[in-house]
Order: C-alpha cells, then sequence, then structure tokens
C-alpha cells in the first residue's frame, strides 16, 4: 500500500496466463480477484434466471408471485409517496426558513435513521394494539368494550408502509437539504432580479435544481423499501422478502428461492440505474463553487406554528414515541437484560460487527488505493462491482452465500467420504465465516464510500510535494497519509459497525446454530409477542445507532462551505468540504 | 544572453539533453534540449496540454525520460532506465494547488521537509521564511484559514526550506486573482534571488513569464519553439507559433521584390532578411501593433477604423487598408479616433519578420 506515483506501474508477467490478464499490473489484478470474490452470491442468484424452473418455481408463479410483485409493489408506492411528502418540505423549511427550534430539527430530523424498520413496527403494535396502552385508554374514556369501535390495524400494508415512510424520509431529507444547501444564493437572486418573488424562485429555481438530489433520496429509500424483511414478515404480508424466506425455509427449495431473489434483484437495478442517473444530473446541476450565507425567510405567528409542528411530528413519530416505549419496557423488564445471558449477546455482537467492520474497511482500503495507484477502466469496474452489495437485500446476499458455500461443503465432504472415510462436515456453511463474508459483501460500499472520500482529500500533489521534500514512499504513508485519513478510517469503522449490529434477515439465515444477535433477539422475542422482552435488545439497537447520526449532523455541520468559518477567506474548495456519506443499508432490514 | 550569476554556491545548473517524456508509452514531450546556467530562473511557456507541466515533473523526477538525459549539475540524474527518485534530488517544488498538508500547520508544513535538522535550526529557519514571505507570526495557523495568496507563499516557503538547488514552480499563480499575478511573481522572484535558487517556473501566461524568467522556452505540441529572452521571443520570434503566442501582431502576405525589401499591403518594408528569401519569394510577414504609428499628417497609407479598445495610457485600433487586410496598430490614447474613422499610417519597423509563406498557425489572435 506504498503511495509511490514515480515508479512505474509494478507489472507482473505470468508467462502461462493469456496476454491481456498478464498485463494487468499488481493493484489491478488485486481489485478485480476481489471484486469477483464479492459479486459471488450476486452472480451465483443471476445465474438462477438461466437454470430450467422447477416445479417449486412454476407452482410459485401460480400461485404467489403475482401477489408478491403487487405487494412489494404498492408498498414501494406507498413509501415513495410518504418519505417525498415529509422529507422534502422539512429540509426546505429547516434550509430556507428560519422559526423556532429549527437548529435542533436540523439534526433532530435525522434521528430516526436509528431506528430500524423491524423494531419501529413491533413497538407501534404492542403500543396500538388491543392491550395496548392506546386502545385501553380508549375503552376507559369512552366504556366501550372490545368490537364497538373502529380501531385502525397496524399490522397491515398500510402500516407497513407507515412504519417505514417514518424511518426512510431521513434520506429524502438528508440529500435534499444538502442540495438546498449548496445552491448558490447567486442564482436565487438571479431569479429575483428577472422578477420572480421568493416563493416563485423557489418552486422555478431551487426546486428544479434539487430534483436530482430528492430522486438520489427517493431511491435510497426505495431500495431500503425492498430490502425490508423484519417489517413485513412481523406484519405477515407477503412480499419478495418474505417469499424467499417461504421458499427457502417452507419449501426447501434452494433453487426457487434464488429464483425469486434474482426477480427482487431485478427490481433492485432499475433502482440502481435510477440512482446513478439522478447522481450524475446533480453534478450537472451544481452551478457555482462561490458560496454564502442563505437568507433565510423569517416565519411568524401561525406559519412558524405550523413549521414547528410539521418538522416535530416525524421526530415524535419516528423517533421520540417508539423510544420512550421501549425505554419503559426496558424499564419494566430489567431482570431480562441485566443478567450475564445479555451480556454475552451484547459480546457476541459487537464482537463479530467489529470483526466485520475491521475487515470491510481494510478491503475498502485495498480497493482505495488500488483505484489511486492505478485509476482507469479496470480498476474503476472492478471498484464498482465490488461496492454494488449496498443495493442488494441482505435476504439475497444470503441465498447466494448459502447456495455456493454448501455446494463446496457437500462436495468436499463426499469426496473426502469417497477417499478415505472422513467426514469434514461444514467447513463453510453455518458458520461466522459466510456470516461475515455476507456482512462484507453488503456493506464494504459504506466503509468504500467513506475511505474514498477521506482519501480523495489527499491530493496526489501532497504525494508529490512529500516527495520532493525528502520523504520516501512509506515515509508519505506515515507521516502525510495516515494523519490525514485517521478520523475517516474510524468515521467507516464505525458505520459498517453499526449496519452490522442491525442486519437481521442475513444473520437469520446464515448465523451458526445457537448464535444469536441483538437483532436477531429482539425479532425473535417479537415475534413470540414478548414485546416487553425484546426491548432492551432493541433499545442497544438503538442507542448504538445513534453514533453515526450524530456524526453524519457534525459532517453536514463542517461540509457547508462559508457556514461557520467566516474568519479566513476561504480557498473554494480548500480543505474540509467532506461529500457527505449518506450510509447505504441503514435500516438493515 | 547574457545575466550575472548571482550565487553560485547554493544554486543547481540544469541541462536537459534532447529528452522524449511521456506516459504509457506516448510520448508528449519530443527532444527537448535547454540549458539553464546556476542562479537563474526560467519559464516554460505554451498554451494547455504543450507538455510544459510533464517536462517539469521529468526534472522534478515524478516521471522518467524515454530519452535523452536531464543533468542537475552535472550528475546525470535522469536516462532512459534510471530516474534519480524525487526526494534524493534536492529540487523543491510549488504545485499549483499549493497541497499544503492540512494536518499540519503552517510551522509544521513549512519545516516538514527539515525535519532532520535540529530543533533550534529547525525553528530559526521557519522564522526566517516566514519574515521572507511577510507572514511572521501565522506559525499555529492552519492553511484552511488561510486566503490563496497566503497559502501559496506558505507554499513557497516549505519548498524553500530545505534549501534545494533548484525549484520548480508549477503554474503557482493560476488560482490568484489577475491583478496579483505579476506583482506576486515579481515577489517571487524577489524571493528567490534572496534564497539565490535556480527556478523554472511553468505557466500559459506570458505576462507572468515576462515579469518572472530570464530566460523563456516558448513549448508548442511537445517540442521546443524557442528558448530565449523575453525581449526575442517578441522581436525575434523562431516561428510563427511563438510570434503568434507571444504578443499581439497580424501575420500578412508579402512578396520578396528585392533584397532586404518586402512588397505588402502596407507598402515596402525594409530590413535584414535571410538569405534563403531570395527575390520573388511570396512570404508572410509580422506585423507588431507598433510597427505600425498613426500619422495623419505625414502617413502614406489610408486605413480604415474597424474597431477599438481602450487601454489606458493608448489605443488598440484594428484597422482595415484598401485592399481590405486588416492590422492591430497602438497610438497613444490622447488622439482619438472613432469607428469609420479613415485615417494615415506610417511604417516603423526595427525589425523584419518574416515566414515562408504556408507555414502552419493561424493567422492572428
Amino acid at each position: 500500500m506504498t503511495p509511490e506515483p514515480a515508479a512505474p506501474p509494478a507489472r507482473s508477467r505470468i508467462k502461462w496466463l493469456p496476454r491481456r490478464v498478464a498485463q494487468l499490473s499488481l493493484w489491478q489484478m488485486v481489485a478485480v480477484t476481489m471484486a469477483l470474490v464479492l459479486a459471488l452470491p450476486v452472480l451465483v442468484i443471476f445465474a438462477h434466471v438461466f437454470l430450467p424452473a422447477g416445479d417449486v418455481w412454476l407452482h410459485l408463479r401460480e400461485t404467489v408471485l403475482g401477489e408478491y410483485v403487487t405487494n412489494s409493489l404498492l408498498l414501494l408506492l406507498g413509501v415513495g409517496i410518504g418519505v417525498l411528502v415529509i422529507g422534502v418540505p422539512v429540509a426546505w423549511l429547516v434550509s430556507v426558513c428560519e422559526f423556532p427550534g429549527r437548529r435542533i430539527f436540523q439534526w433532530a430530523l435525522m434521528l430516526p435513521l436509528a431506528m430500524p424498520a423491524y423494531i419501529i413496527a413491533y413497538t407501534y403494535t404492542g403500543m396500538l394494539d388491543f392491550a395496548g396502552p392506546v386502545q385501553t385508554m380508549i375503552r376507559d374514556l369512552t366504556g366501550l368494550g372490545f368490537g364497538e369501535y373502529w380501531f385502525p390495524e397496524i399490522r397491515s400494508l398500510t402500516g407497513a408502509m407507515l412504519m417505514l415512510t417514518l424511518v426512510l424520509y431521513p434520506y429524502v431529507y438528508l440529500l435534499t437539504r444538502a442540495a438546498f444547501l449548496e445552491q448558490s444564493v447567486c442564482v436565487l437572486e438571479v431569479s429575483r432580479t428577472l422578477g420572480s418573488g421568493p416563493y416563485d424562485s423557489f418552486f422555478r429555481v431551487a426546486l428544479p435544481l434539487a430534483r436530482p438530489a430528492v430522486i438520489a433520496g427517493l431511491t435510497l429509500a426505495l431500495m431500503e423499501t425492498l430490502a425490508d424483511y423484519g417489517t413485513v414478515a412481523y406484519f405477515g404480508i407477503p412480499t419478495f422478502t418474505t417469499g424467499i424466506f417461504r421458499t427457502w425455509y417452507g419449501l426447501a427449495d434452494p433453487a426457487a428461492a434464488a429464483q425469486l431473489a434474482a426477480v427482487l434483484l431485478s427490481f433492485v437495478f432499475v433502482l440502481i440505474l435510477l440512482e446513478r442517473w439522478s447522481r450524475m444530473r446533480a453534478r450537472f446541476h451544481h452551478t457555482s463553487s462561490k458560496y454564502s450565507n442563505l437568507p433565510r425567510y423569517r416565519l411568524r405567528g401561525w406559519k412558524a406554528g405550523a413549521a414547528v409542528a410539521a418538522c416535530l411530528l416525524p421526530v415524535l413519530l419516528g423517533f421520540l414515541i417508539p423510544a420512550a416505549q421501549l425505554s419503559i419496557w426496558a424499564a419494566r423488564t430489567t431482570d431480562h437484560w441485566m443478567n450475564p445471558d445479555f451480556a454475552q449477546l451484547v459480546f457476541n455482537t459487537f464482537y463479530l460487527a467489529a470483526i466485520a467492520a475491521v475487515v470491510a474497511v481494510a478491503l475498502a482500503l485495498v480497493l482505495a488505493y488500488a483505484r489511486r495507484m492505478q485509476g482507469g477502466l479496470i480498476t474503476g469496474i472492478a471498484v464498482r462491482v465490488a461496492g454494488l452489495g449496498y443495493a442488494v437485500p441482505g435476504t439475497v446476499i444470503a441465498i447466494g452465500v448459502m447456495i455456493p458455500f454448501a455446494w463446496f461443503d457437500n462436495t468436499l465432504d463426499s469426496l473426502m467420504r469417497d477417499w478415505f472415510g472422513i467426514s469434514t462436515g461444514l467447513l463453510l456453511s453455518g458458520t461466522l465465516f459466510a456470516l461475515l463474508f455476507a456482512y462484507v459483501v453488503r456493506f464494504l460500499a459504506v466503509s468504500l464510500q467513506t475511505v474514498e472520500a477521506g482519501l480523495g482529500k489527499i491530493k496526489p500533489s501532497m504525494d508529490d510535494a512529500a516527495r520532493s521534500l525528502g520523504m520516501r514512499p512509506l515515509g508519505t504513508l506515515t507521516r502525510v497519509h495516515l494523519p490525514i485519513m485517521r478520523g475517516t478510517l474510524l468515521t467507516a469503522l464505525l458505520l459498517v459497525f453499526v449496519d452490522v449490529l442491525k442486519e437481521l434477515p442475513a444473520t437469520l439465515i446464515l448465523r451458526p446454530f445457537d448464535f444469536n444477535t441483538l437483532a436477531v433477539r429482539a425479532f425473535e422475542l417479537a415475534g413470540d409477542e414478548r414485546l416487553a422482552e425484546s426491548s432492551s435488545a432493541a433499545l442497544a439497537i438503538v442507542l448504538v445507532g445513534l453514533l453515526p447520526v450524530i456524526l453524519l449532523s457534525l459532517t453536514i455541520e463542517r461540509s457547508r462551505p462559508g457556514q461557520r468559518q467566516q474568519k479566513g477567506r476561504r480557498n473554494e474548495d480548500s480543505a474540509e468540504a467532506e461529500p457527505i456519506a449518506v450510509p447505504a443499508g441503514t435500516q438493515g432490514a | 544572453m547574457t545575466i550575472t550569476n548571482r550565487n553560485p554556491a547554493a544554486a543547481a545548473e540544469v541541462v536537459l539533453d534532447d529528452v522524449d517524456v511521456g506516459y504509457s508509452g506516448q510520448r508528449v514531450v519530443h527532444a527537448i534540449s535547454l540549458e539553464l546556467p546556476r542562479g537563474q530562473i526560467g519559464c516554460l511557456l505554451g498554451p494547455s496540454g504543450c507538455g510544459k507541466t510533464t517536462l517539469l515533473r521529468a526534472i522534478a523526477g515524478f516521471e522518467g525520460v524515454m530519452r535523452g538525459e536531464i543533468r542537475l549539475n552535472g550528475e546525470s540524474v535522469s536516462r532512459p532506465g534510471f530516474t534519480l527518485p524525487p526526494e534524493r534530488r534536492s529540487v523543491g517544488m510549488v504545485f499549483q494547488d499549493f497541497a499544503l498538508f492540512p494536518h499540519l500547520d503552517v510551522a509544521g508544513n513549512i519545516a516538514f521537509g527539515v525535519r532532520g535538522w535540529s530543533r533550534g535550526d529547525r525553528d530559526r529557519r521557519v522564522r526566517e521564511l516566514l519574515r521572507l514571505i511577510g507572514l511572521s507570526g501565522y506559525e499555529r495557523a492552519y492553511p484552511h484559514a488561510l486566503s490563496g495568496g497566503q497559502q501559496q507563499r506558505i507554499a513557497l516557503a516549505r519548498a524553500l526550506a530545505p534549501k534545494p538547488e533548484l525549484l520548480l514552480l508549477d503554474e503557482p499563480f493560476s488560482n490568484m486573482d489577475i491583478e496579483l499575478r505579476t506583482d506576486i511573481a515579481h515577489e517571487v522572484r524577489a524571493i528567490l534571488r534572496a534564497e539565490g535558487t535556480t527556478g523554472i517556473l511553468v505557466t500559459h501566461d506570458q505576462n507572468e513569464a515576462f515579469a518572472f524568467a530570464d530566460c523563456i522556452a516558448v513549448l508548442n505540441n511537445g517540442r521546443l519553439s524557442q528558448w530565449d529572452t523575453a525581449y526575442h521571443l517578441y522581436h525575434r520570434p523562431a516561428d510563427r507559433f511563438v510570434a503568434d503566442f507571444v504578443g499581439e501582431g497580424t501575420i500578412i502576405p508579402g512578396k520578396v521584390c528585392e533584397n532586404n525589401c518586402v512588397e505588402t499591403a502596407l507598402g515596402k518594408i525594409r530590413g535584414p532578411l535571410s538569405d534563403r528569401f531570395g527575390p520573388g519569394t511570396a512570404v508572410d510577414v509580422l506585423v507588431r501593433p507598433d510597427d505600425i504609428a498613426l500619422d495623419n499628417d505625414r502617413g502614406d497609407i489610408k486605413a480604415e477604423v474597424l474597431s477599438k479598445a481602450f487601454r489606458g495610457a493608448d489605443f488598440l485600433y484594428t484597422l482595415r487598408l484598401q485592399d481590405g487586410t486588416e492590422i492591430l496598430c497602438v497610438a497613444p490614447s490622447h488622439d482619438n479616433f472613432v469607428v469609420s474613422d479613415h485615417v494615415r499610417l506610417r511604417l516603423n519597423f526595427s525589425h523584419l519578420v518574416v515566414f515562408p509563406r504556408g507555414d502552419s498557425g493561424p493567422a492572428r489572435r
């Protein structure tokens, strides 16, 4: 990993390899190999598209496939509308208007990011079902009994839409707000001089400029929706992810499960293309590099009240109320978490998450340096492919890991038994290795995005400067790169750590026998209607999940040029302006 | 070129001998040969993409050479198959984006290259350089809190700290306000003189080159067009490219009528001509705006004012001769002609610059 721009690229010539392969440099070979290994699960799933349809698949297609498609599409539609309706207006309010509490809402609106969808789903179920506090209060106040009043059923498709919307709107909020802040005041002022009023300017200039960012946020939210397993499974809604589980465990047909996963993947790829396209447009829409503070419209009277209400409601429903409920439950069930078992559970989870984070960040470093040393088409594509997992639902990755690993184990086992009469048993599948591999596939993009952003701050000319000042490559690495990258690496570790902590479906499928994580424990207890007992594990996840949210809000605060540093004249694109890395896969599905 | 050698002790002599540089088999710079004496300041001038930065990086040791040799103080530092790494060349470099280390304060940045020195020497050197660049008291400031001009000077101080024998500057002024560029170029030149370092600047801005350099290499498409003083580049351009790139002017067609005389739309222009332009040869003549004088009393060439640009002390007129040829002309701003006025011109050539007809290159810029 030595940065040595001057040296000719290390070319390894291996005679028996085909010419084109032999001409790849060391960095390129490393990048391509890593990309191929990490793409294995997705490739396995795709390969199943070409397998002949088995009986189970034909059965699925005739009976439930239509329902899966319909429900998944309805869910996407509902969540899509929901996150736009919440995300865009609040982003506009906090970035363009001034009202009481705006500075607090600015970061508080991100809090629901810490709340995994499955946790909020069963928390609300516990609150809103017949025996829950809300219905009990209604009965106490009105004197009505069971069945004598109407109450909405939370465990429904609409309920799932609401739950997912409440925790996914921050994606739209974050990206839209960043877009508003990046817009140069000049374009808004130009529009004023051309005769548009402030509101007119917003709708004719600011909003169209922010549109690519809105779409990017929307696609991220929709990817999470497609990936969600916990919520729909708990609410009993047949969608792709629950269908894959059912086919895998209920029908015990891996091929059919993989074919189902392939259909889900095709949905995901449409979203990926949409996201790429919108991000590309976002670059074109970046109008100017000169920034100044946005003059805010001061809201007064009922307008200010309405703005506060609009910002408070999502925070209340998406974080404060469920977090309060979880805390109450956890306080009531202290004997369930103040014991060695729970400590063991926490240790298991943190241990697993820490290893996954270290591995993911190490691989991200290798890939990022490969791109820096040997940029170009091959490395670029390899890095892209390696980072593709962020869009792939955990369920799909788990199936894609399980099938080849199980094949390897079975083949090896039968070979060894034939030859030596020894049974090797399960070497890969059902081990922590399989689980870690799935985590790295899924979350490498999170670390990669962060590490690349950090490495991007070290311009190639800084390497050259260090060299011209008498520093050898290794010295450049330790005295220039490492100090600059330290914060970035910690951030990347934290983001992956928290994502692994929250991950549910892949953990459910791949965990070794009798191995539990906080997420699995919370989900299983909730599934057994032991909501109060599950609260401690859930609360632990939420609390740790708050860390990246805090980190993110600090990053954004710093990323706005001219926002805080007004003392010295700043250079247009100088050091601190970090790209805001929105952690993909934050919901853990 | 005769320029006095002020400080031979700490400065390097730079020799490029028939150098080719390129990336991945593609040659970017071809057959460059030039010599920069100790303590002098040279400049690589040319449009973007001409290979000037590539050549500078080869001198620094960031790129190897594909042919020829680079010698610093007589020592071969680059030849095919051998490139002395940059950290062992005693070459300082100032980068276009300054490349200050964001994690170090000003003192840390400047002292980066002298960490082998004793603490006292280091601190003294930092203080000395900060005084030289006029930023005393900024030791503890971080780069992001400084203005572009301040960052630029810190980058210069950092490069000078280890007392390099040669300082390379890669378009160091291009990020600055235009009004400041020439001033800062003068300032940096004075600092280099004070440090007695040989310097090479890369730029696409001829005013910067004129303000900074003793000797200028004009590069065109990877090849050296001319290696000369600013005065000679302007008045004795080696080819049409240099004539076109350096200074203003027009190139008009003409025909050699007798020895040392060319017949053009401006009439007969006299001046020493090379032997290869025998009578009857079709040629192109470089007409600088100051080769023509506006003189309604004594002038005998008629022209019409097409447009004019006020430049303070003078006007730059675009004129159309009777046969339609357009030329540029500088005139003091107290005579104020207006567009479509008819004026008279007088020839005021001090040198005659002639190129064979049909050379490549645009006729004017």
